[in-house]
């Protein structure tokens, strides 16, 4: 790995550490809900790293569609990969949030739910990677990764409305709903060590999607020449 | 030109240049790579690597209304007959007219006026009209893949003579077969390919 | 040669073809029939409650029923290759599309024209709303499935299990329309809430969507 890589990786690390501390040391214990309230600096980050993914996901997906790049294509299965797994924590970490401060496990609370279905789509364009045959496998989930992300407003919007019509508890305030200033800086702290840690993953990935391709490519070339397949 | 399908290269390299007005041969064994070849020339798979320049034309999209395409699979609906299917196939080149279609048909020796489904034809039956279906729009360049495969000796010779008369037309054949002989009498060039490659090419003076 | 014409001419061989086997649509008319009668032993509210829950057990069982048409939209084309065919040819990719789309449209039609009325019989459902405004969801909530359906089944059909891909991938994106459709068929049933919001909403995702298939349909009809 390049010696910018590893000073990236190191400096991810130490402010992941930094941001820690200052999520569950600094940052004062909330009011009505107790520690448990924490859980918000690890809950929202992670939603909005997997925004990111999935908005990188699109633009290389669109690129592909446009350049036939492999590269892009590499991106974009590492870009859905990592948004899969923020998706998941946001969605384990809402429960364990909502069970102890309202009681229940879940409501269909509007951005929880959005989440879920972002994960339901993007899972299934793993899914659909994973199943289909040979080269075309890059076109048709680009094909569907574009759905999946023109979908996204659509779903945002249906999912509020329908909560405006059928009320119910409403999970995990907004970031900006009257946070003490010590609070906001864990919560920046933290959104910016996750976007960090969301990239290396996705670099990590990327480069290896791009070992496997240089690896087919070698494998063609063979084949090329004529020997042993 | 260089196609591969995952690690399988079915193209290994091919350049060549076809002439027009003459009927080339396309012989080699499974795997050669001579399907492949049609199908890249018909515009229904992209070269990995390379290109092809097809009737003076910058993609061989704008030329498909010129070129006719008979594929190792019937490409037949055989839930219709056979004046069904050529007036749908006529439809997508533009042309609605039923003289054309009943002319194609008799062409390559078959009735008209026949209403059994394509499902319930012969092979021979199905393969001619195949090769009525791709020469129905009157196409300079036509491309048959394995024409005369489970076709009875008869109904071959038949479509053989066809394709004759066809290019002296003036029309462009490639034929891709493994059945040289039956094509001896009216080739112009034979093209040997093996692993991907073309290996040779024979032309042969026509009588 | 216009794109209408290819599309007409396409629909038409496909309803002719359909018409003489006929096997395809007696089989998808019965299993239609079954669902309506195993939701109808599987939930047996009464009349009152029909109301609320009926919007949704109808678009659940349209959406079984939408999916089977569905899995067998590119199959005659692939028997005999004959797809390749059409891909030689000049005509347009999206002329073959529209005609694809359409003609599942008319089909899952239909087949919710018969079921409807069947799960009214079952669930003594009267509306409070009026009928045109079912009509209307109806559609819009058809074409909805119908356009995202058609172009993943042939997304689904470059796949190693292509029939339990196409609903895999349809469902999720799915989401927001069977949401507005459910709710606004609930709406009308019960009278409660006018369904104009969702109404829009669903009138937006069909033209987006729409419009994305018709961007994408020939780079996925020619990926080889």
């Amino acid at each position: 790995m390049k010696p910018l890589s590893i000073g990236f990786v190191i400096f991810t690390l130490a402010l992941l550490g930094f941001s820690t501390y200052q999520a569950l040391v600094v940052a004062p214990t909330e009011q009505t809900m107790g520690d448990v309230q924490r859980i918000f600096y690890y809950h929202v980050p992670s939603a909005w790293v997997a925004g990111m993914c999935f908005a990188v996901n699109f633009l290389a997906s669109l690129y592909f569609l446009w350049r036939k790049s492999l590269d892009a294509d590499a991106l974009a299965v590492g870009s859905a990969e990592v948004g899969v797994v923020f998706c998941s924590i946001v969605l384990i970490t809402g429960p364990i949030w909502a069970r102890p401060v309202w009681g229940i496990w879940w409501t269909w609370d509007a951005r929880l739910t959005t989440t879920l279905v972002l994960w339901l789509i993007y899972v299934s364009y793993l899914v659909l990677r994973r199943f289909a045959a040979g080269s075309q496998t890059q076109t048709i989930a680009a094909a569907l990764a574009i759905f999946g992300f023109v979908d996204v407003p659509i779903v945002y919007m249906s999912i509020r409305w329908f909560r405006t019509q059928h009320p119910s508890p409403v999970m995990g305030g907004g970031a900006n709903s009257g946070l003490d200033p010590t609070m906001l800086h864990a919560f920046l702290w933290n959104l910016l060590a996750f976007t960090c840690i969301g990239i290396c993953f996705i670099v990590a990935r990327y480069r290896l999607q791009k070992m496997e391709n240089a690896l087919e490519a070698a494998h063609a070339e063979l084949a090329l020449k004529g020997m042993a397949q | 030109m260089v196609k591969f399908f995952g690690r399988f290269a079915a193209l290994r390299g091919v350049t060549a240049s076809f002439a027009p007005a003459r009927l080339y041969v396309v012989v080699g064994d499974n795997g050669a790579g001579k399907s492949t070849l049609l199908r890249v020339v018909a515009g229904l798979t992209q070269p990995s690597k390379g290109s092809v320049t097809l009737l003076g034309a910058g993609t061989i999209r704008e030329v498909a209304h010129r070129i006719g395409y008979m594929g190792h699979a019937p490409l037949l609906y055989d839930e219709l007959d056979g004046m069904e299917n050529l007036r749908y196939f006529a439809g997508l080149y533009g042309l609605s007219d039923e003289e054309r279609c009943r002319n194609a048909i008799r062409q390559v020796g078959l009735d008209p006026v026949l209403e059994r489904r394509v499902g319930q034809y012969s092979q021979g039956m199905r393969q001619r009209l195949s090769l009525a279906r791709a020469v129905l729009h009157d196409p300079e360049l036509i491309l048959l893949d394995e024409p005369f495969s489970n076709v009875d000796v008869h109904s071959a010779h038949d479509m053989a003579n066809v394709l004759g008369r066809v290019r002296d037309q003036g029309k462009t054949i490639c034929v891709v077969t493994h059945q040289a002989a039956l094509m001896e009498p009216v080739a112009d060039e034979f093209v040997q390919m093996a692993a991907g490659q073309i290996v040779s090419r024979e032309p042969r003076s026509v009588r | 040669m216009s794109a209408m014409s290819v599309t007409r001419a396409t629909l038409v061989k496909d309803l002719r073809m359909e018409w003489r086997s006929k096997d395809a649509i007696n089989s998808m008319l019965f299993f239609a029939l079954l669902v309506v009668v195993i939701f109808s032993f599987a939930f047996n509210p009464t009349a009152e409650e029909s109301r609320l829950i009926a919007g949704g057990l109808i678009w659940v069982a349209f959406l079984f029923a939408a999916v089977v048409a569905l899995n067998q939209t590119w199959a005659r084309e692939l028997r005999n290759q004959v797809l390749d065919a059409y891909r030689v040819s000049p005509a347009p990719p999206n002329a073959l599309f529209l005609a694809k789309a359409l003609g599942n449209f008319l089909f899952v039609v239909v087949l919710e024209s018969l079921m409807a009325p069947l799960f009214v019989v079952f669930y003594q459902l009267r509306s409070v709303g009026p009928v045109w405004q079912l009509i209307v969801v109806a559609l819009l909530g058809t074409w909805a499935l119908v356009v995202n359906g058609t172009f993943f089944a042939a997304l689904s059909i470059r796949t190693r299990n292509r029939e339990i891909m196409l609903p895999l991938i349809l469902f999720p994106i799915s989401i927001p329309a069977l949401i507005g459709m459910v709710d606004a068929t609930t709406m009308i049933l019960s009278g409660e809430g006018t369904p104009d919001f969702w109404l829009k909403m669903l009138l937006v995702y069909d033209v987006v969507f729409t419009l994305v298939c018709l961007l994408l349909f020939e780079t996925v009809l020619n990926a080889e």
